[in-house]
């Protein structure tokens, strides 16, 4: 084994003999573009809402609960798919998440969630990590379109403008916080803190 | 034994008229909802929800035992038996933080009378009784006076 490799090493350090350092170089650019681009094509594909549909556990749950919120129909047409909220839009953090989504093709795999029921039981399990990662980043997500810089508390409700005023403005909480459940159906709350 | 008979059908006949003409005057006299309306007329498609009244404002009563109406939006509020968005803010544990009216303490009871740790399971479905309001002059007036006014005068 050792011996394999010490050969492969050997093959591998010295320089090439029949190929040209020109064509060593383009070669490994060419190649370079066609391997990064389709790795990102592919992470893209796997970036958009048809591609999270495509599995029924979140075409008949999440989706469809989605789909009578503000969040999705709307009077002005805007509206976020999923990965608008679900995954980070920086590179780095991006691809963290997707490294961590490994273990969501393992649950597909073996269908840890695969009927509603299971799904039901599982939910709470699964809000409170994403309630977590949205705590730990200052609910990014949200803020990509929600910006509390332009806020304008003239045009909230009462309510809001004092919670947004306060609160918000000083970083005590931040959008999760209060808006647990506005794109999808919430888990049993019982025992989660704040809602006893 | 056939003049027993022919009375016999004759009472008979006179409680079953009365009893026919008491209930088509009954059948008259109620008052529905739907009032002289036919079953079978076919309902209009009723005018588009409105945006509900979201001012914070607190409204008087308009009749005796009227449960205090929500003065803000509620769009979306999840409630049932998993969760319950309106005691978010309005249980006694939340009141603190959110500043919201607690839920009465009349709802902690039961139908015996005893008080108990939490909101009773007959008041948790808030929208039974308590419902969202829109900005709009009212359809019909309101003769309404509340008992303070009615004593004072």
């Amino acid at each position: 084994m050792i011996t394999l490799l010490k050969r492969y090493w050997d093959i591998f350090r010295k320089p090439a003999v029949h190929y040209s350092l020109g064509f060593l170089t383009m070669g490994g650019f060419i190649a370079g573009i066609i391997f990064w681009g389709g790795f990102n094509t592919a992470l893209e594909k796997t970036n958009t809402e048809s591609f999270c549909i495509s599995c029924h556990e979140m075409k008949d749950n999440v989706y469809k609960e989605l789909m009578s919120t503000a969040h999705f129909s709307n009077g002005s047409g805007v509206r976020a798919t999923c990965p608008d909220c679900h995954v980070p839009h920086e590179w780095t953090n991006k691809i963290a998440r997707k490294m961590q989504a490994s273990k969501e093709v393992w649950g597909k795999v073996f269908g840890t969630i695969n009927t509603r029921e299971k799904f039901e039981n599982k939910r709470l399990e699964l809000a409170q990590h994403e309630w977590a990662r949205l705590k730990a980043n200052d609910s990014l997500e949200c803020r990509n379109c929600h910006n509390f810089e332009y806020m304008d508390f003239t045009q909230q409700s009462p309510r809001a403008s004092v919670q947004h005023s306060t609160a918000l403005a000083k970083g005590e909480k931040t959008c999760i916080d209060c808006h647990k459940g506005i794109a999808h159906q919430l888990p049993d709350m019982s025992e989660v803190e704040g809602w006893q | 034994m056939k003049n027993r008979f022919k009375k016999f059908c004759i009472s008979g006949f006179a409680l079953l008229s009365v009893t026919v003409s008491i209930l088509v005057i009954a059948e008259e006299n109620i008052a529905s909802l739907r009032q002289d309306t036919p079953l079978n007329a076919v309902n209009e498609s009723p005018a588009p929800l409105q945006n509900a009244s979201n001012k914070d404002i607190k409204r008087g009563r308009s009749y005796p035992m009227q449960p205090p109406v929500i003065p803000h939006k509620i769009d979306n509020y999840q409630l049932d038996l998993k969760v319950n968005k309106c005691l978010s803010c309005h249980s006694r544990t939340q009141i603190e933080e959110s500043q919201a009216p607690m839920v009465s303490v009349t709802h902690f009871m039961d139908r015996d009378g005893n008080f108990l740790a939490d909101v009773s399971p007959r008041r948790y479905f808030c929208k039974q009784c308590h419902v969202t309001q829109i900005e709009r002059s009212n359809l019909i007036e309101n003769n309404f006076i509340d008992i303070q006014h009615l004593l004072s005068k």
